[in-house]
């Protein structure tokens, strides 16, 4: 089945902190429950992570906070650097080239071009010391958009979508509320409209009712753009929600991976049946 | 006459590692075929079964062992329990549906939008969708003023109404069905039944749990009986 048209192909994804002896990954994992190598104090964030993403598709990544489920999705904005694996976006050089060790520039091409990342805090994602309208301006000149008038008509376009008012798009995040952040900082993400979008934990801190607008949001511009989708989060109702299928977490690795409906009804892994049996 | 459904020494089993690996047997090794165009009922008592065994069709349970070989528009024969995620999501956008017992739709959507959805993600416009929902509907006597409400407030009768037709608007190559006529009233449930009927009519293969004799009698081409995890008679009606 390699001639389905996947978009995103990861391999081996593995990121470790301080130095890692030669037992480092046997003797870390859900097994050992820890992610802390015994022998030189390495830390595991993340290993052997392998999956592969299709377009329009929405992939959950949940677990308890430490399970490495945010470090994968930074490891493929750039964010942080990873210590050994392979990811391939079949948009870029035919899908041949892998994207890690790729230089900073073309790093920063890719970022601008291909993907979107929208994180839990909204001062990751935005410069407060820029209007809204100035944010969103600051991705499309970083693909390469120079004319003033089709940025402000795009950013008070995205505006709209996210239902910003564009009234206030020349004022700073800093006046908004985090609801309202928040979807400042979905605006910027699908600024060039990306085929990728990571979405850390997107939600969270947030109270119910505008957890539930940025929710219905995040449904409706998936359905519209037809954007694949990264969601990372610890909430398996935002799982639930969102997601067609769900990779589980924990202690760095993989324990679990499915179709979110048999994640959630027949789980196999005994942390699953714990999480899942844990779901209020 | 050629198969849409293959079940061979199908058996499920739960293993609970939360409770000690307390294990639950829940199917023995089920065999038996559905045609193309047939309509099949499943019957048996509460905890036979019947729902576990649909699961398993769908993937929303992994079968412990056993085959259940589809015949796929876009596939061919392939394998339900060793297919790969992206197959199953496929088929489940394109060919096979499954309609449970209890709506479970996500909150703050509009019952035409529920219902339109399913047409959809099979490529229509929502412009189409909704049209087509308000037609289906209207038909099963849902009252228009409803439309545009959430449909986690209504009625169970009505909240039936509307996963009947979010199950049968896309008209699915296959589809699983678990009660389609419970909570309904005798004018609503003959209306279900005929539309059921009338997607056989255009190519439909229906594996239909349900409790309701009328129903059973007046839609299905054949039974299935489970017992305990085992199938116990398959009479012919």
């Amino acid at each position: 089945m390699e001639n389905r048209n996947w978009l995103l192909k990861v391999e081996g994804l593995t990121k470790i902190y301080g130095e890692p002896g030669k037992n480092t990954l046997h003797h870390t994992g859900p097994l050992y429950h820890t992610n802390q190598c015994p022998e030189t104090g390495a830390i595991v964030a993340c290993a052997d992570i392998n999956f592969t993403l299709y377009p329009g598709e929405v992939l959950g990544i949940v677990g308890e906070s430490g399970s490495g489920k945010s470090t994968v999705v930074k490891l493929l904005y750039f964010d942080f650097e990873a210590t050994s694996g392979n990811a391939w976006l079949n948009e870029y050089n035919h899908g041949k080239t892998n994207l890690l060790n790729e230089s900073n520039q073309r790093k920063r091409y890719l970022r601008h071009h291909k993907m979107g990342m929208v994180y839990q805090n909204p001062r990751d994602g935005l410069n407060f010391e820029f209007s809204s309208g100035g944010n969103i301006a600051e991705k499309l000149l970083m693909a390469g958009n120079f004319h003033v008038g089709n940025i402000r008509k795009r950013a008070s376009g995205l505006l709209t979508a996210t239902e910003v008012p564009v009234a206030r798009m020349d004022d700073t995040p800093l006046s908004f509320s985090g609801g309202m952040q928040q979807r400042v900082q979905i605006s910027k993400a699908i600024a060039n409209n990306p085929p990728l979008l990571f979405l850390d934990e997107v939600t969270t801190g947030l109270d119910v009712s505008v957890q539930a607008k940025v929710l219905d949001m995040i449904r409706r511009l998936q359905q519209e753009l037809n954007i694949a989708m990264i969601v990372v989060s610890h909430d398996l109702s935002v799982i639930r929600m969102l997601t067609d299928r769900t990779i589980v977490m924990k202690d760095g690795r993989i324990v679990e991976k499915g179709l979110t409906d048999q994640i959630l009804q027949d789980p196999q892994n005994t942390y699953t049946q714990l999480l899942v049996s844990s779901l209020l | 006459m050629t198969f849409a459904l293959k079940i061979k020494n199908l058996s499920k089993s739960f293993v609970m590692h939360i409770l000690n690996d307390k294990k639950i047997n829940a199917l023995f090794d089920l065999n038996f075929e559905i045609n193309k165009c047939e309509i099949v009922g499943l019957t048996g008592k509460s905890g036979s079964g019947k729902s576990t065994l649909i699961k398993c069709i769908y993937r929303t349970y992994l079968t412990t062992s056993g085959q259940i070989i589809y015949n796929s528009e876009k596939f061919g024969e392939i394998d339900l329990v060793t297919a790969d995620d992206n197959e199953v999501l496929t088929l489940r956008r394109s060919e096979i549906t499954y309609c449970s017992q209890f709506l479970k739709v996500i909150p703050r959507v509009s019952a035409v939008d529920v219902v339109g959805e399913s047409l959809v993600v099979r490529g229509s416009s929502w412009e189409f969708a909704r049209e087509r929902s308000r037609e289906y509907l209207s038909q099963l006597g849902l009252a228009e003023e409803l439309w545009d409400a959430y449909p986690s407030t209504f009625s169970g009768g009505e909240q039936q109404r509307i996963n009947v037709a979010r199950a049968i608007i896309a008209k699915p190559n296959f589809l699983l069905i678990d009660e389609p006529t419970a909570s309904l009233d005798q004018k609503t449930k003959d209306v279900v039944i005929d539309m059921i009927v009338q997607l056989k009519q255009e190519g439909t293969s229906v594996l239909c749990i349900s409790h309701d004799q009328y129903t059973i009698e007046k839609m299905t081409d054949r039974v299935i009986e489970l017992k305990e995890g085992k199938i116990v008679s398959v009479p012919i009606i």
